[in-house]
């Protein structure tokens, strides 16, 4: 443990390549759950017919975390693969959080300013109404 | 045709593009666009939400093998990541606001451009002259590893290649795309970075790029789970398998064949946007 919080350990290219298992496990579990909604969406929809040549707006039951988990809670086969696509989204963005740490670890605070300019960005586009 | 068949010829489709996506270096996203649209009438918001997607999978999923080679320069793709994700966000807005038949347009002239510069062949230049001020300054400089030794090299002209950069980030969230070609063109044309080292941080940073825009897309609803299910799954298989073929292939002929599809799809993009199909 004590390893962990020494400089040398968290060389620049470790924490690297850590962060970098981080973001292929991030996208193997995510498709793994949008695997396991697929199955139950074709399941149950199937034999439906798919509609998508109009563009119907946002749909409220997969457009936001709440509505999807609680789709999710219910067993609905769309909500558990949206599910899986936002873990997708997240996993870069995690990157991104992870990386202030390391460089705050270098003590690199240039690229701790840097990195944190980026996740600003990112915040401000989930958050910053742009969802109309 | 039922949501079953519909599917599984996606999920099909999908791997073909994750394929030949990987194998010639453009990413799986720009064929899955004319592939929903054209091929199967899905409304071009819909396609663009879903190809982002696909391209934050293969990025993220490939990115790591580079960054354990030591190739990707990560203080470089982080600075420049400023510039794309701004413009990114800037692009995602732009798409709600514009016609979808001039979305159409641009795609399909961005699709050309993209085929064309990754058609040229591969500059081999190695900018060592000390020059620029602001890359010392921002640590840019960097050094990879060779069959040879380690090859150190400098980075120039760094506010240029940023405003590529925010270029690229405008388009990627326009169109839903990676813009792989027009990140590469930055760095290694305008930043003089070495072109393996541009080709693996473009690849580090499409998906930090795509997930900036991608959470404004899942607000504005064109983010649809029946969609993602077989293009995320089906590129993601194709871009695994493209790599193992990768290793050993002479990618020439594909890549040029590869080339030809494109260019001829995006004509037909243009077709119909100009006639307003799309």
């Amino acid at each position: 443990m004590k390893r962990l919080f020494s400089k040398n350990y968290w060389a620049d290219r470790d924490v690297q390549i850590l962060l970098g298992t981080l973001l292929r496990y991030g996208v193997i579990v995510s498709s793994i759950v949008v695997m396991l909604g697929g199955v139950i969406y074709l399941f149950r929809h199937g034999q439906e017919a798919p509609e998508y040549h109009a563009f119907a707006g946002p749909n409220d039951r997969w457009d936001n975390l709440p509505a999807i988990l609680r789709g999710m809670w219910h067993g609905h086969g769309m909500e558990i693969i949206q599910l899986g696509v936002v873990m997708l989204i997240a996993t870069p963005i995690a990157r991104i959080v992870f990386s202030v740490l390391a460089f705050f670890i270098e003590k690199d605070y240039l690229y701790v300013g840097i990195t944190l300019v980026v996740l600003g960005v990112i915040m401000f586009s989930m958050i910053g109404g742009l969802g109309g | 045709m039922t949501i079953l068949t519909f599917t599984l010829i996606l999920l099909g489709g999908a791997f073909l593009a994750g394929l030949l996506g990987s194998l010639t270096g453009l990413g799986g996203g720009v064929v899955i666009i004319p592939l929903l649209t054209l091929g199967f009438h899905v409304d071009i918001r819909y396609a663009i939400g879903t190809a982002l997607i696909a391209a934050i999978a293969t990025s993220s999923g490939s990115a790591s093998a580079y960054v354990k080679e030591g190739i990707t320069n990560i203080r470089l793709g982080m600075f420049l990541e400023i510039a794309t994700t701004t413009g990114a966000v800037a692009g995602a807005l732009l798409a709600v606001y514009m016609p979808t038949s001039f979305v159409a347009v641009i795609f399909g002239v961005v699709l050309i451009v993209s085929a064309l510069l990754s058609a040229r062949p591969k500059s081999s230049h190695l900018e060592t002259a000390d020059k620029s001020r602001l890359a010392r300054q921002l640590h840019l400089n960097g050094s990879y590893p060779t069959p040879t030794g380690t090859v150190a090299y400098k980075v120039t002209r760094v506010p240029g290649g940023y405003l590529v950069m925010t270029i690229a980030g405008v388009l990627s969230g326009l169109l839903g795309i990676g813009s792989g070609a027009l990140k590469v063109l930055a760095m290694d044309n305008m930043m003089r970075v070495p072109f393996k080292v541009s080709t693996t941080t473009s690849n580090f940073m499409i998906g930090v790029t795509a997930a900036a825009s991608a959470v404004v897309y899942l607000q504005r609803g064109y983010i649809d789970p029946g969609l993602c299910l077989p293009v995320v799954l089906g590129v993601l298989a194709g871009a695994l398998g493209g790599t193992r073929i990768l290793a050993r292939a002479n990618t020439k002929w594909l890549r040029l064949t590869f080339c030809v599809v494109i260019t001829l799809l995006a004509l037909q993009m243009i077709y119909n946007g100009i006639t307003g199909k799309l």
